[in-house]
């Protein structure tokens, strides 16, 4: 009789010291793959981890950038597919504020609200965020989107299967499904002139030097050297994308 | 002009404030409103077949088997618009071969096999396996071997493996239940957890699509019950209707607590989509949300099914009007997934303007396409039926 | 004490084990070949992006040959912009030298896409001419050259 209850009890004991052991390595292991799940960590040191500034007070909407990413990536005309734009926003003295983006601003901009009507009015150019905690990668059930050991959120136009699962994920609205590949797309940061120590087309033709890309790593770079100096946001920082597109002079109305 | 292009002109033509340019065109469309209605329906009546199995409700016998088999059917179907919706289904097997492990989406295909191979399909086989072998014995030609497949190859019928069949069904009806809310809970997890869209994001969406699912496979057993009993000439035993019908009033106020919780508390803290959204809900969902979901989906079945639980006398109309609450319920939860999947995509993510949806008649994002995938379970069903019919099955001498 | 094993239980096994097993050789075939290289995906999709052709050569392509064009332009406002964000994509010019293969735009609505006036634009970002009242149904670069805006042609 006696036996069998010490028995047990030695029994239970071992079960709960076995679950509690397993519980414990079971969470470490969980812990460690948790952080690396959703973020994305510059793996390879001597490569450039990208980032973007787009400074709004130079900005004066001409749609050079818009109109030469559609000719250097084989991006239909139509105004439907974007892989980057520009918005005008006017805010009005009664306060509200007019969004506008005809098409895309690769035509430029005609002032449709007259200067007594207008409090305040500013171009923003608009393209992926190429976010280091990305929600499109996060989703893409196959993995057909990823981030570059440089930083370039890109798209396996060979992998895609187009569930359009990522196009819902971004926040910024910057993926689209291109019409005639029929797979996902979005900016690329040029990553083939990239490859080619070239500059992404949008930054090439941007007349005012509004727009600057470069190494994050880099503290000597000129964007390093800009962000230092500058007062700038991304947008929607409260989902916590980890957007490495930082805007100069970024007013409250844009989402 | 080429005609999609035509199409997203007069899109644009009729979209509403500012919309981002990419946003002119609804990504997910008809198909995938018919998705979660369909697996909805399988944990829903999984759901109730459960209810009889393991909480031992007896006056559901009847419909027990019919519940499995119209989950099959369903579920069978399921994948089917996913697949149809893809823009590369050629490559839908990627899914199964690299999931990508942070993507709810890419539970699908294992949490698909899961249920269907280890869930459904054993516990019909488990229910079936005695009268299956009967069967393969009692006809001839090829009947005989399709029996005889179905059984795979094991003929042993002595009462302790029947016993067994009777412990492993009952085994994996409990393994079923968590399996079944997994199935629907997951495709309401899809929605939630994209935080670009508020109208989406919110930890209530799965258990808010789970009742809504379990709401829409309890009527859809109801009325398939009725349906069957009125083809083969059978009195449909009303005190079945009564408890399936008590069921459906109590999921149906929890689904309705929810869904008026997430909402309540919306409207409350007021954060900054909320101008927006409350354009949507008053002007793009005013029909499908009030009307078709609310009141047709909800608060008319609510109400009918109060009378019919307290009022305690005989009434002639009474099994008319369960069917007609079965059918309004359903078009309440279809519209349910309407209101989720296409309203979410109808308001701009710049929370400053709206797009426009049409939906088209043919095509493989067509309505012609969804309503095909909707009617064929029922083809299936009646094969099933006809397969593997559950008023000829062998008589169990003992009960549990 | 014998342990009986239910015949359906083990022929079920040997189901699941047959699914299983062909499930994880044609895994085997299916996936790609640099799948996880570097992370959830295709390695040689890395490739893949970096393949396609460029449009825009960069101005140092340009002032290979156009040397003097360079001076002129260094030389007045329009210094800081590149040759191609008004002669649009380059690069076929450079590999075929033909002046057909790239722009020569002309006409006011070009210039004005930068120049037309809008309360949007910063007065000292660029400089803004009313468009509606400015030498109507004249060329701008009847007057302008386009690399030395401010000498003015006779």
């Amino acid at each position: 009789m006696g036996n069998e209850k010490i028995k047990t009890s030695r029994r239970k004991f071992l079960k709960s010291a076995g679950t509690l052991a397993g519980v414990t390595i079971a969470f470490q292991w969980l812990k460690s793959s948790q952080v690396l799940l959703f973020a994305t960590e510059p793996k390879d040191e001597n490569l450039p981890w990208y980032g973007i500034v787009i400074d709004i007070e130079k900005c004066i909407g001409c749609g050079s950038c818009a109109r030469s990413c559609k000719e250097e990536n084989d991006v239909p005309e139509e105004p439907f597919f974007f892989r980057n734009w520009v918005e005008q926003y006017t805010v009005k003295n009664d306060g509200s504020v007019d969004i506008v983006s005809p098409n895309g601003g690769i035509d430029g901009f005609v002032q449709r609200v007259p200067d007594e009507d207008i409090f305040k009015s500013f171009f923003v150019p608009k393209m992926c965020n190429h976010c280091a905690k990305s929600p499109c990668i996060q989703v893409c059930p196959v993995g057909a989107t990823y981030d570059s050991p440089e930083g370039v959120v890109l798209i396996d136009e060979k992998y895609c299967i187009g569930c359009r699962y990522c196009v819902q994920a971004c926040p910024y609205g910057c993926r689209f499904i291109h019409p005639v590949k029929k797979v996902a797309n979005k900016c690329t940061l040029c990553y083939h002139r990239l490859k080619k120590n070239l500059a992404p087309a949008c930054m090439e033709v941007c007349p005012t030097g509004a727009r600057m890309y470069g190494n994050l790593r880099d503290k000597n770079s000129d964007l390093v050297k800009f962000l230092k100096e500058h007062t700038t946001q991304v947008l929607r920082p409260n989902l916590n994308t980890g957007a490495k597109l930082y805007y100069n002079a970024l007013s409250s109305e844009v989402r | 002009m080429d005609p999609h292009y035509q199409h997203l002109y007069n899109i644009l033509a009729h979209s509403q404030g500012y919309i981002f340019p990419n946003e002119i065109d609804l990504q997910w469309g008809i198909l995938i409103v018919v998705y979660p209605f369909i697996t909805g329906l399988v944990a829903g009546a999984f759901i109730l077949a459960s209810l009889e199995r393991v909480f031992k409700v007896k006056i559901l016998k009847p419909t027990y088997q019919i519940a499995l088999l119209t989950a099959l059917s369903f579920l069978l179907v399921a994948t089917m618009p996913l697949i149809s919706h893809l823009s590369q289904p050629q490559r839908a097997y990627e899914i199964m071969i690299t999931p990508h492990s942070s993507s709810a989406m890419a539970i699908f295909g294992f949490v698909y096999l899961w249920y269907l191979m280890v869930v459904l399909l054993l516990e019909i086989w488990f229910d079936y396996r005695h009268s299956m072998v009967v069967w393969s014995n009692e006809k001839t030609g090829v009947m005989k071997w399709v029996y005889k497949i179905l059984t795979l190859g094991v003929s042993d019928i002595s009462p302790r493996t029947l016993k067994w069949d009777r412990k492993l069904g009952y085994i994996i009806t409990v393994v079923g239940i968590p399996s079944a809310f997994i199935l629907h809970g997951y495709v309401g997890f899809i929605f939630g957890s994209i935080k670009a869209n508020p109208w989406w994001s919110t930890p209530l969406m799965p258990i808010i699509f789970l009742f809504s699912a379990m709401v829409s496979g309890i009527s859809m057993v109801m009325l398939i019950y009725m349906i069957i009993s009125y083809f083969r000439k059978k009195t449909i035993e009303l005190n079945v209707l009564d408890s399936i019908g008590k069921f459906l009033f109590f999921v149906l106020i929890l689904d309705f607590t929810l869904e008026g919780l997430d909402q309540i508390q919306r409207i409350y803290e007021a954060e900054e989509s909320f101008e927006i959204i409350k354009l949507l809900v008053s002007s793009k969902l005013y029909l499908t949300l009030f009307v078709s979901q609310g009141l047709i989906g909800t608060i008319i079945p609510l109400i009918t099914l109060a009378f019919l639980q307290f009022y305690k006398h005989q009434i002639k109309l009474k099994k008319t009007m369960y069917f007609i609450i079965g059918i309004l319920v359903l078009i309440g939860v279809y519209s349910m997934r309407w209101n989720v999947v296409i309203g979410g995509q109808l308001f701009s993510k710049s929370f400053s303007g709206f797009t426009s949806f049409k939906v088209g008649l043919i095509g493989l994002d067509g309505t012609l396409m969804a309503a095909f995938w909707l009617l064929l379970p029922f083809g299936i069903l009646a094969f099933l039926l006809w397969l593997l019919p559950p008023w000829k099955m062998v008589e169990e001498d003992s009960e549990e | 004490m014998k342990f009986y094993i239910p015949p359906q239980l083990t022929r079920l096994a040997l189901a699941f084990a047959i699914f299983i097993s062909l499930f994880l050789v044609l895994r085997h075939f299916l996936v790609p070949d640099t799948f996880g290289q570097y992370g959830h995906y295709r390695g040689a999709s890395l490739i893949d992006n970096a393949l396609p052709e460029i449009h825009y050569a960069g101005q140092e392509a340009c002032f290979e040959c156009h040397q003097d064009i360079q001076d002129l332009k260094a030389q007045d406002v329009h210094s800081s912009i590149h040759c191609e964000t008004c002669h649009g994509p380059g690069q076929k010019h450079v590999t075929s030298g033909e002046a057909a293969d790239i722009l020569k735009p002309t006409g006011r609505e070009f210039c004005g896409r930068c120049h037309t006036m809008n309360a949007a634009r910063q007065k000292n970002a660029v400089f803004q001419v009313d468009l509606n009242k400015h030498n109507i149904g004249k060329n701008c670069i009847e007057c302008h050259n386009p690399h030395q805006p401010w000498e003015m042609k006779k």
